[in-house]
C-alpha cells in the first residue's frame, strides 16, 4: 500500500511534512517526499494529515457482564473509528479478570480484530480491595497493566504488597484515585454548583490525598505507577513532584476534563456524570499547563458506554461513565488545536507515542520506517454534528451530542490494513 | 408575565414572575376566605401530585389548591404503586401523560428530578420539593407571607437558620429573597453550611445571637434528623444550644420584634421552642393557609390563566 500526498505528522521530530509513505506487510518501509509504485494500492490523502494511530490506555468494554452496554467488537468499532489502532481494556467485567480466565476469553473473541487489544488484570479479587489477585498467572496471560480502576484500594496495606509484586513482575499500575469516605457519595464536583444544584459534592481532597499516599507507596516499593484521569491542580503538583524526585509515574488526562467543567452540569444532563467529576475552569487549566508542560503524560478516554435506558434516570441512579473514543480527536483537535492552546504534535505525542512507551509496544506510536503501519487519517476541514447515529459504539452517551466539531477520523490502517473508512454522508 | 410551562424553582425565574405569581396570590387567597372556596377557573384539567417522599403539608395544599379552581385531582401513593414493582421514573410519568394528566406537582428525595421528568414530558411539572435543590412553593408562600406582615421584601433584613446543606427551602428562599432585593444571612453549624455558598450573593454566619441582632425576619428551618449522617451534628442538645430559636435569645434582643417562619412541621424544643413558636411573632399558620394561595396562583398561570387574577 502506498499513502500519497499525506501532511504526516512525525511526532517525536515534531514536524508535519508532505510525504508518501510505502507499506509492505504492515510495516512502514518507505517515507520519502515522492514514491511512485504501480504494483501496489495507492491511497492519494491530498490535504489530509497521516498521523500514528491513536493509542487509548484507559477504555471500558464491558465484556463479559455487559454487553448490552458495549462488547469487544462494538467497542472495537468505536475505537477505529475514534482513530485508534491500539486500546488498553480496564478489567471492570463481570466476572472480573483476577485470574487468567478472562484474559483468555478476551484474547479468543479480540483475535480477528484488526486492533491492538491490551488487557489490564484486577488488582485484588472482585476489585473488592481485600486479597490480591492472581499476579503470576496475570502476568503470564499477557496482562501488561494491573488496576481495579474504578475502584481505589482503600486499604494500605493490600496496595502496597501489590506494588510490591507489580514492581517484581514489571506490571504497570493503574490508579484510580479517590479517597472514599471523603467523596462520601458524591455525585458532582463539590463547589458553587454541587451548592446550588442541591447534590453531593466530591470533594477535591479525595483525589488529592489519595494521589498522595499512592505517590508515597510508588515510592516505598520502586513500582510503576500511573495515575488514571486527574482532575485537580494539586494532582497535577503531586505528581510533577514525584517526577522531580525520579519516581516511576506518569499520569493521564481525559478530553472531557480538558474541555468541559462543572458548570456544564447546571441541567442535571446525566451525560456529563462522570468520576472524577467534572471541574472548575481553575482546575482545568493547571491540566492542561501540566499536559502542555510534560506533567500529564498521556491524553486517555476513559471510554464508559452505558445504556441509554440507564442514563436516563435520576441523576443520583445514573451510573458515572461516558462514551468518548469516537469524539475524543474531533473534540480535541477544534477545542485545542484550533483553538491554539496546543500544537497538533503535542497532542499527538500524548495520544500516541507516550502511551505506547508507557505500555512498553514496540513499534508502535509514530510515523517511522520500520514500524508497524498503523495509521490514522484525519481530514482537517471535516466538519460534523456529532448525533446518536454518528456514533457506532453500543451505546450513545456522549456528553458532546449536538456540538459541530472539526477534524475526523476517515481512516484507520491498521498493520496495513484499512480498518475503518468514515463514509462521508451527512458531511455539512 | 409568567409564559413558562413548567415551576421548576426560583433560579429561573425573573423578580417580575415572582412578583406576578405574589400578586395573583393575594385575590386567590380572598377566595380561600370565603365560605364557597371554589372557582369554576381549571375544570376540566386534570392535576397529579406524585410524591416520592412523605408529605401531608405540601401534598394536601397542593391539592386543596388545584381543588379550590375546580381541576380533577389524582394522587399518587408511590408506596403502594407501581414504583415499588421496580417501574421506571420516566415510564410512571408516561402512564400519568397517557392518562390524561396535564400538571403534575412532584416531590421527590432526588435532585433534579423535575427538571428530568420535564425534558421528558408534554405535562406542566411543579417542583413541590426536589433533594437539596429547590422548593419554589415554599419560597414563594414564604415571600408572601412577609410581604403580608411588612409590606414590602426589598431592603429587609433576612436571616434562614440551621440545616443549610440539606434545605431545599434554603436555596429557593435565597433566589427569592435576592431577586427581589432583600439581604440574606444564613446561619448554622459549619458543617451544615455548604461550600461556596456565599457566591450566590449571601452572608455567612455561625454565631446565632448575632445573626438575631441583624435580622428582621429569621426563617428557621426543621432539622431532618433522618439526614444527620457523617458527623453533621454533635448532638441535637448542642444544636438547640447553640441555633435554637429559645426564648432566652429572643429576650436578649431587648423588645427588637423578628418576624419568624418556619417551613413545618415543627421539632418543638430542638430548633424552635414552644414559647416561640406559638408567640404572635410566629406566623406557621399564616404561612400553611398562604401556601394554598399561592400554590393556587402557580396553577392558574401554569394552565395559562391571564395576570389579571379575575378567576371568578
Amino acid at each position: 500500500m502506498l499513502i500519497k500526498n499525506g501532511n504526516v505528522v512525525m511526532v517525536e521530530d515534531g514536524k508535519i511534512r508532505k510525504m508518501d509513505v510505502l507499506i509492505d506487510k504492515g510495516i512502514i518501509v518507505e517515507i520519502s517526499p515522492e514514491i511512485n509504485r504501480s504494483d501496489v494500492e495507492v491511497i492519494d490523502i491530498e490535504g489530509k494529515f497521516l498521523i500514528p494511530g491513536l493509542i487509548d490506555m484507559h477504555v471500558h468494554f464491558r465484556d463479559p457482564g455487559y454487553t448490552h452496554k458495549e462488547d469487544i467488537h462494538s467497542g472495537s468499532n468505536a475505537a477505529l473509528a475514534g482513530g485508534f489502532t491500539g486500546v488498553l481494556m480496564m478489567p471492570n467485567t463481570d466476572p472480573p479478570p483476577d485470574n487468567a480466565t478472562v484474559i483468555y476469553y478476551w484474547k479468543e473473541k479480540s483475535k480477528s480484530i484488526p486492533l491492538n487489544i491490551l488487557f489490564s488484570g484486577c488488582i485484588t479479587k472482585n476489585r473488592a480491595g481485600k486479597e490480591l489477585s492472581k499476579f503470576y498467572e496475570l502476568k503470564e496471560a499477557g496482562a501488561v497493566a494491573i488496576t481495579d480502576d474504578g475502584n481505589w484500594v482503600a486499604d494500605g496495606a493490600v496496595f502496597r504488597h501489590a506494588m510490591e509484586y507489580a514492581a517484581a513482575l514489571d506490571l504497570l499500575v493503574i490508579t484510580h484515585p479517590e479517597e472514599p469516605t471523603i467523596a462520601n457519595r458524591g455525585v458532582i464536583n463539590e463547589g458553587y454548583w454541587s451548592t446550588v444544584l442541591g447534590l453531593r459534592g466530591i470533594p477535591k481532597a479525595a483525589e488529592n490525598i489519595a494521589i498522595y499516599r499512592d505517590i508515597e507507596i510508588a515510592k516505598m516499593t520502586g513500582a510503576k505507577l500511573h495515575v488514571a484521569h486527574l482532575s485537580t491542580a494539586e494532582g497535577v503538583r503531586l505528581v510533577a513532584a514525584a517526577k522531580k524526585l525520579g519516581l516511576k509515574v506518569t499520569a493521564e488526562v481525559t478530553p472531557h476534563h480538558l474541555v468541559l467543567t462543572d458548570e456544564a452540569l447546571a441541567g442535571y444532563d446525566t451525560n456529563l456524570k462522570v468520576n472524577p467529576p467534572l471541574r472548575e475552569a481553575e482546575e482545568q487549566k493547571a491540566l492542561l499547563k501540566g499536559l502542555l508542560e510534560g506533567v500529564i503524560d498521556v491524553i486517555a478516554t476513559d471510554h464508559a458506554p452505558h445504556a441509554s435506558y440507564e442514563k436516563n434516570v435520576e441523576f443520583n441512579d445514573a451510573p458515572f461513565g461516558i462514551e468518548g473514543l469516537e469524539t475524543a480527536f474531533p473534540v480535541l483537535y477544534t477545542e485545542l488545536v484550533l483553538k491554539k492552546k496546543i500544537t497538533l504534535e503535542k497532542l499527538l505525542l500524548k495520544m500516541t507515542v507516550n502511551p505506547a512507551k508507557i505500555l512498553q509496544l514496540p513499534k508502535q506510536g509514530d510515523i517511522k520506517k520500520g514500524n508497524y503501519a498503523n495509521l490514522t487519517v484525519i481530514d482537517p476541514k471535516l466538519t460534523l454534528k456529532v448525533s446518536e447515529e454518528l456514533l457506532v459504539g453500543k451505546s450513545k452517551n456522549n456528553p458532546f451530542l449536538g456540538r459541530t466539531l472539526t477534524g475526523w477520523p476517515v481512516m484507520t490502517v491498521y498493520q496495513g490494513i484499512v480498518a475503518y473508512q468514515r463514509l462521508l454522508k451527512g458531511v455539512q | 408575565m409568567v409564559k413558562r410551562k413548567h415551576l421548576l424553582g426560583l433560579q429561573e425565574l425573573s423578580k417580575e414572575e415572582i412578583n406576578t405569581i405574589l400578586d395573583i396570590a393575594r385575590p386567590m387567597r380572598d377566595i380561600i376566605m370565603r365560605d364557597i372556596k371554589k372557582v369554576p377557573t381549571l375544570r376540566g384539567k386534570t392535576v397529579a401530585t406524585l410524591f416520592y417522599e412523605p408529605s401531608t403539608r405540601t401534598r394536601s395544599s397542593f391539592e386543596l389548591a388545584a381543588k379550590f379552581l375546580s381541576a380533577d385531582t389524582l394522587s399518587i401513593n408511590v408506596s403502594s404503586s407501581s414504583v415499588q414493582k421496580g417501574e421506571s421514573l420516566i415510564d410512571t410519568i408516561r402512564t400519568l401523560e397517557a392518562m390524561g394528566v396535564e400538571i403534575i406537582a412532584v416531590r421527590h428525595q432526588q435532585s433534579g428530578v423535575p427538571k428530568f421528568i420535564s425534558l421528558n414530558t408534554k405535562m406542566s411539572v411543579i417542583n413541590a420539593g426536589d433533594g437539596f435543590h429547590e422548593h419554589p412553593t415554599q419560597a414563594l408562600l414564604d415571600l408572601f407571607t412577609i410581604k403580608q406582615k411588612l409590606y414590602k421584601i426589598e431592603g429587609l433584613k433576612v436571616a434562614i437558620i440551621g440545616d443549610i446543606y440539606h434545605s431545599r427551602v434554603a436555596r429557593s428562599n435565597i433566589w427569592g429573597l435576592l431577586k427581589l432585593g432583600a439581604e440574606v444571612t444564613v446561619c448554622g453549624p459549619p458543617s451544615l453550611i455548604p461550600v461556596e455558598i456565599e457566591k450566590l450573593g449571601v452572608r455567612v454566619e455561625i454565631n446565632l445571637q448575632r445573626t438575631l441582632e441583624w435580622a428582621d425576619v429569621v426563617n428557621v428551618l426543621r432539622i431532618q434528623k433522618e439526614r444527620q449522617d457523617a458527623g453533621y451534628l454533635t448532638t441535637l442538645d448542642e444544636y438547640r444550644d447553640w441555633y435554637g430559636l429559645t426564648q432566652e435569645k429572643l429576650e436578649k434582643l431587648k423588645g427588637k420584634k423578628l418576624l419568624i417562619l418556619h417551613p413545618g412541621p415543627l421539632n418543638r424544643g430542638v430548633e424552635i421552642d414552644d414559647y416561640v413558636a406559638d408567640s404572635p411573632n410566629a406566623v406557621v399558620n399564616e404561612q400553611v393557609t398562604n401556601g394554598v394561595a399561592v400554590r393556587m396562583a402557580v396553577l392558574y398561570l401554569l394552565a395559562g390563566g391571564n395576570e389579571s387574577g379575575n378567576v371568578d
